[in-house]
Order: structure tokens, then C-alpha cells, then sequence
């Protein structure tokens, strides 16, 4: 007995000692799994900087952070989508406070299909991708597909469409996208993290869309960008505003963001999808962090402050690596100003 | 243990707790009240965190097949009819199949064989459901597709049950992987039913000049068959709460169709896909609610086998000893 107790004894003795060391400021974020990856290589890099700060992020989906940092259970909150009136009304309501949004990287949706006999890269209109997901263009072989895509061979077969059965901001960005190019889509379906599909299955996150696709033949679906650079899923090319059928990449990316600021809200809530310039890739996206516009704890607010500001010029280094689209420096002056806002 | 006095007739209970009966008692009532309390406090959390759907849609929660978080309509029956469906399936498949296997390894295999093979039931029964998610995407997906589909749909294809197109996914999918699951607990639980029958039992019949087949089917058979049917109603529970197998091979997709090849959803597939990004209280509540129906359903099909066992059992023949 006297053995176990005195065991005991060491093990709380060193948990203290190794939980003591660490103590110092923490920061609890949670939100959008899409960029987790950035976020948790940005919140180490920082930490290995500021050695007092430790950021914790949890990636529990879009919704969870807003409904977290609303609740006010962590100190910030990210986002694949910007929240909307009323979430903002809510937010308001129960910390008397405002929350800004502030950009960190950006990401976009492909289309991805398995059609036989087809090897080459793809183009998609606007028109012929709606009328694909609305379940109105059924064959490969239609002329809104086959007109875009000359000397391609195109199958008679029937189109299966595979989406994603679970909650995400890749969804929101390809719904966004077919909302603004499609009027029909846009009273039909309209957009959100998940919405009810006029057709097709569903596959679980974006590995299980690409298996779904694989197994299928003359499948199409979305995946997001990072996940199709990285596991060499093949995917298409999208008629952007200005015309021009454009193959999404970092760089092309990034070209929608700068692109769309000029018409840029001062809150950054703003949906980049179909943006008009002549490289911009038309179905991209922000992702946000939300923090609230007053922090009354004074070293919190100032560590907030101090990453967001290392973010938005150092940070931002680290998005190539980890295919990740950077912001257009026109949207990192913005948000320099913007972060004065914080008090 | 040594006693300090005398046993006499009425121990003060300190005495008793010295002697550890009333410790014993008191922390295993503490345990098994625990259990209750856990699904007391289940249904109440369930409950009490459904009430935006319950108020908005009311009873018609059930039979309202749309399901839109765009325009907040919520309706659970396109997932109930998908997990009733595949568990269905899964059980029409495993029920047979398992039970001729614990039959044969509790019956008829030499025990050395017998033990092996429970060794790797044991084994499956323990692996993880989204190997066997993986299973179904890689193997049984593309096999309906290519071979099964087409085997069925031609000769049959008249019938509404295997009508249409398949992509591989769907009702019929999900039910046999759910079948490949729950097997090895119906062989399990069956085989050791088997091997409790009393041995007399066994050799009064083969006394009366029975073969070993009709002394297995007539007697040992009917005498486990309140075990056996144990066995199956576990494996129904675990088909209808299965999550991530079924949600790799449903398809997802909210429709009722009387197609088995036709994709589907699950209750519990489509609370674990939109609960995490579900924006909105009535969004979320109605998945909550969702889960809530899950419960009941568990619970009423639970009671109706109990029944079933009740019932079988006093028109049995005198095997309720």
C-alpha cells in the first residue's frame, strides 16, 4: 500500500513539474478543419517564437467554432464560411460585443470525374457544371459539355454525381459558386455546408468523394484543392467571369482573391466565388478567424494581435509548402488596419 | 476472513459492513444503478435538447421525407426507412449463416477444429467498423456493381426491390456489410448457448433412436432457442446503431426507394456527417432529435423481441426449465 501511495506521490509530483513548465498564456481557438493543417504548423512555429504563448485549436467544423466562440467557451473562433446576420446578431447579443472576421488563407473547390476513355483534363462551363448538380444535363455526351471540350471523346453514359455527405466549407464554396451562376440553383438548392442535393450520393470528406469517383464510372464531384494537389486526383478546368477556362492552383487562387478586393467589405465577410479577374480561378474561397472586437484581458488581446500580425507577413510564408493559397497583399494591408480594431 | 464474534441472527450493520457483505452490496447496487441513471439521463439530454424540431414539426418529424438545412425543413423518415431496411437486410443474411455456423461448431466440428475457428470469430468480432467500411468500399461495392447488379437485375429486374440503376452503393451495400459484422456475434453467442444444452438432453434423444442431426435440430436447437434469439436481437442493435461502415457504402443520399440497389441514408450515418458543420439551432436540434428516434427505435424493437421470446417460449415444448 505504502509503495503504490508513494508511486502515486512521484507521478502527480512529475505531472506538476511537467504541466508547470508549460504554464504561461494559453489561447483556446476552435473551428474549420480545412485549414488545420496551416494552423497548427503557424500556432508551433509561434509558440517556438513567443515561447510564453501556446495557442490550443481544436478542428471541430465551421459550425462548432462559431457556436463556441458565440458561447464565449474559447477566446477565437475559425471558419470556412463568414457568419451571417443573424449569427452576428447573436454573437452581439451575448457578448455585447462585435466579432470581425479576419482572413487567414484561401482555399478552392475542383471538379473531379472518371469518365472512360477520357485521360485529358476537362472543361467546365458554369452552365454545364449547375446543369450537371441541378440533375438536368444526364449524358457525358450533351452539348454543354461535349461544346467545351472539342476533340474530346465524350461517352453517351449516364452522369453520376457524387457530393459530400458531410458538413463542410467545401460544400459552400461549390454551392456559393453554382448559386451566383445559376439563378435556378440559387431558388432550388441555394448554399450551405450541407444542402439537399438534387441528385447523386454522398461520400464522407473528400477521401471518401475521390473513393466514390474511383469506384464509379462517369462519376463528377468536388474536392477541395489541397487534398487533389496532394493525392494527384486529376481534375478539370472552370470557366471563370472573364471567360476564360482557368486550371485552379495556387497562384490562380490567389488571382480571385485579388481580384475581388477592390468590392471588399471592411469586415471581410465577403464571398470571392466567380470573381472577376482573367486568371482568378472562379470557385474559391476565404477561410476566417473569428475574434471578438473587445478582449478584456490585456495580455490575451495583445498575443491575439501580435500573431495575427506575424500571420499576415511571416506566417504567410509557410502557405506553398502546405499547398496552401496565400492572400493577395492588397488583403494583408487590409487586414493590418483592420486589426487595430481589436481592443 | 476470521469473524471478531459470534455469528448471531442480527448483526449490527456495522458488523455486516466489517464483514464486507454489505460493502459488496452497496457498490455493486451503486453500479447497476449507474447503468439506469445513464439512461435516464440519455433520454432526458436527448429530450430536453430536441424541443425547437419538436414544437416546430411535431409528429409530422416522422413522416416528412425533406430533409434541408438551406430552408430548415426536417424530416427523420427517409433515415429510418434507411436503417430499418439495411438492418433488415443484414439480418436476413447473417441469421441463417450464423446460426448454421455456431450449429456445426458447437454440434458437429471436433472441438480442436471448434476452437480455432472461434479464435478468428472472436477476432472479427473485434474489428474495428471502419475496417469493415473499408472492406465494403474496396470489395463489396465494385462485386455488386460488376457481378451481383447484373446477376439479379436481369432475371428480376421487374420487381420494384431490384429496379433501376446501381452505382455500387446503396441499401443492399450496407446490409451486407452489416451482415459481415454482426455474423461473428450471432456464431459467438449461439455457439456458446449450443454448448450449454445439458448433455442429457443430447443423449435421451439419441436413446430414443434419433439420428445426430434430429437430436441437434429437435432438441438441442429448440432448448437454446431463447439464447439464440439473444444472439440475433444483439446483432440487431449493433446493425441499427452501426455509423461508419454504413455511411462508407449507403451512399448518402435522403430518399426512399424501394430499390435495394438504390442509395440511402442511416440515422446514425447522417447525425455523424452534419452534426460537426450544423449551423443553426434548429438544424442542430434536429439532428439531436434524430437521435432521439434511434433511441425509441432501439428501444421498441428491444421490447417486441422480448416479446417475441415471452411469447415463443409458453408455446414451446417444456423448454422454459
Amino acid at each position: 500500500m505504502k509503495r503504490i501511495a508513494l508511486l502515486l506521490a512521484v507521478v502527480l509530483l512529475c505531472c506538476t513539474l511537467v504541466f508547470g513548465a508549460q504554464a504561461g498564456l494559453l489561447i483556446n481557438g476552435a473551428g474549420a478543419t480545412f485549414p488545420y493543417p496551416i494552423y497548427s504548423k503557424w500556432f508551433d512555429v509561434y509558440h517556438q517564437k513567443n515561447s510564453s504563448i501556446n495557442f490550443n485549436y481544436q478542428s471541430v467544423g465551421s459550425g462548432a467554432g462559431i457556436k463556441q466562440v458565440t458561447e464565449g467557451t474559447v477566446d477565437f473562433g475559425a471558419s470556412d464560411g463568414p457568419m451571417n446576420e443573424e449569427q452576428m446578431k447573436a454573437f452581439q447579443d451575448k457578448r455585447g460585443t462585435q466579432i470581425l472576421h479576419f482572413p487567414t488563407v484561401l482555399g478552392a473547390a475542383v471538379p473531379t470525374y472518371n469518365v472512360p476513355g477520357v485521360t485529358g483534363s476537362l472543361n467546365f462551363t458554369p452552365e454545364a457544371l449547375a446543369g450537371i448538380f441541378l440533375g438536368k444535363i444526364t449524358k457525358w455526351n450533351d452539348p454543354a459539355i461535349a461544346g467545351a471540350n472539342n476533340g474530346v471523346n465524350l461517352p453517351a453514359n449516364d452522369i453520376v454525381v457524387v457530393h459530400r455527405s458531410d458538413g463542410s466549407g467545401t460544400t459552400y464554396m461549390w454551392t456559393d459558386y453554382l448559386s451566383k451562376v445559376s439563378d435556378e440553383w440559387k431558388s432550388k438548392v441555394n448554399k450551405a455546408t450541407s444542402v439537399n442535393w438534387p441528385v447523386g450520393l454522398g461520400g464522407k470528406g473528400n477521401e471518401g468523394v475521390t473513393g466514390l469517383i474511383k469506384q464509379t464510372p462517369n462519376a463528377i464531384g468536388y474536392v477541395e484543392l489541397i487534398y487533389a494537389l496532394q493525392n494527384n486526383v486529376p481534375y478539370g478546368m472552370v470557366k471563370n467571369a472573364a471567360g476564360n477556362f482557368v486550371k485552379a492552383d495556387v497562384s490562380s487562387v490567389s488571382a480571385a482573391a485579388a481580384s475581388a478586393v477592390k468590392d471588399m467589405p471592411a469586415d471581410f465577410r465577403v464571398s470571392i466565388t466567380n470573381a472577376p479577374g482573367k486568371a482568378a480561378y472562379p470557385i474559391s474561397s476565404f477561410t476566417w478567424l473569428l475574434i471578438p472586437a473587445k478582449i478584456p484581458d490585456s495580455a490575451k488581446r495583445d498575443a491575439i494581435k501580435g500573431f495575427l500580425k506575424w500571420m499576415l507577413t511571416d506566417g504567410q510564408s509557410y502557405c506553398e509548402q502546405l499547398s496552401y493559397a496565400k492572400l493577395p497583399k492588397e488583403v494583408v494591408e487590409k487586414e493590418e488596419k483592420a486589426i487595430n480594431n481589436i481592443q | 476472513m476470521p469473524s471478531a464474534g459470534p455469528v448471531t441472527g442480527s448483526r449490527s450493520f456495522l458488523a455486516k459492513l466489517r464483514d464486507g457483505d454489505e460493502i459488496a452490496r452497496l457498490v455493486t447496487f451503486v453500479f447497476a444503478a449507474t447503468v439506469v441513471l445513464i439512461t435516464v439521463l440519455l433520454v432526458y439530454e436527448l429530450w430536453i435538447n430536441s424541443t425547437l424540431p419538436r414544437h416546430k414539426f411535431g409528429l409530422h418529424f416522422f413522416v416528412t421525407q425533406v430533409w434541408d438545412p438551406v430552408m430548415d425543413e426536417f424530416g427523420a423518415l427517409p433515415f429510418v426507412y434507411g436503417t430499418l431496411v439495411t438492418s433488415a437486410v443484414a439480418l436476413i443474411i447473417a441469421v441463417p449463416l450464423g446460426i448454421g455456423a455456431s450449429i456445426f461448431l458447437a454440434e458437429l466440428a471436433p472441438p480442436r477444429i471448434s476452437d480455432t475457428l472461434q479464435f478468428f470469430i472472436d477476432l472479427l468480432a473485434a474489428v474495428p467498423s471502419v475496417i469493415y467500411g473499408l472492406l465494403g468500399v474496396f470489395i463489396v461495392v465494385p462485386l455488386i456493381r460488376t457481378v451481383i447488379y447484373p446477376a439479379i437485375n436481369k432475371p428480376f429486374g421487374f420487381l420494384p426491390m431490384f429496379k433501376g440503376p446501381s452505382y455500387g452503393v446503396g441499401f443492399l451495400t450496407a446490409g451486407i456489410v452489416l451482415a459481415i459484422m454482426v455474423i461473428p456475434y450471432i456464431i459467438s453467442v449461439s455457439r456458446e448457448v449450443l454448448l450449454s444444452v445439458p448433455r442429457d438432453q443430447r443423449e435421451a434423444a439419441l436413446a430414443l433412436g434419433s439420428t445426430r442431426w434430429e437430436s441437434t435440430w429437435k432438441v438441442v436447437v429448440p432448448f437454446a432457442r431463447t439464447g439464440i434469439m439473444g444472439s440475433i436481437f444483439l446483432a440487431l442493435a449493433r446493425a441499427l446503431g452501426e455509423t461508419m461502415a454504413v455511411t462508407m457504402v449507403i451512399g448518402n443520399t435522403p430518399k426512399i426507394a424501394a430499390s435495394l440497389f438504390a442509395p440511402g441514408y442511416s440515422i446514425a450515418a447522417v447525425i455523424a456527417n452534419e452534426f460537426t458543420e450544423a449551423t443553426g439551432e434548429l438544424y442542430t436540434q434536429s439532428l439531436i432529435a434524430l437521435g432521439l428516434v434511434l433511441f425509441l427505435l432501439t428501444f421498441v424493437l428491444n421490447g417486441l423481441a422480448r416479446l417475441l421470446i415471452v411469447v415463443t417460449t409458453q408455446k414451446g415444448s417444456g423448454v422454459s426449465a
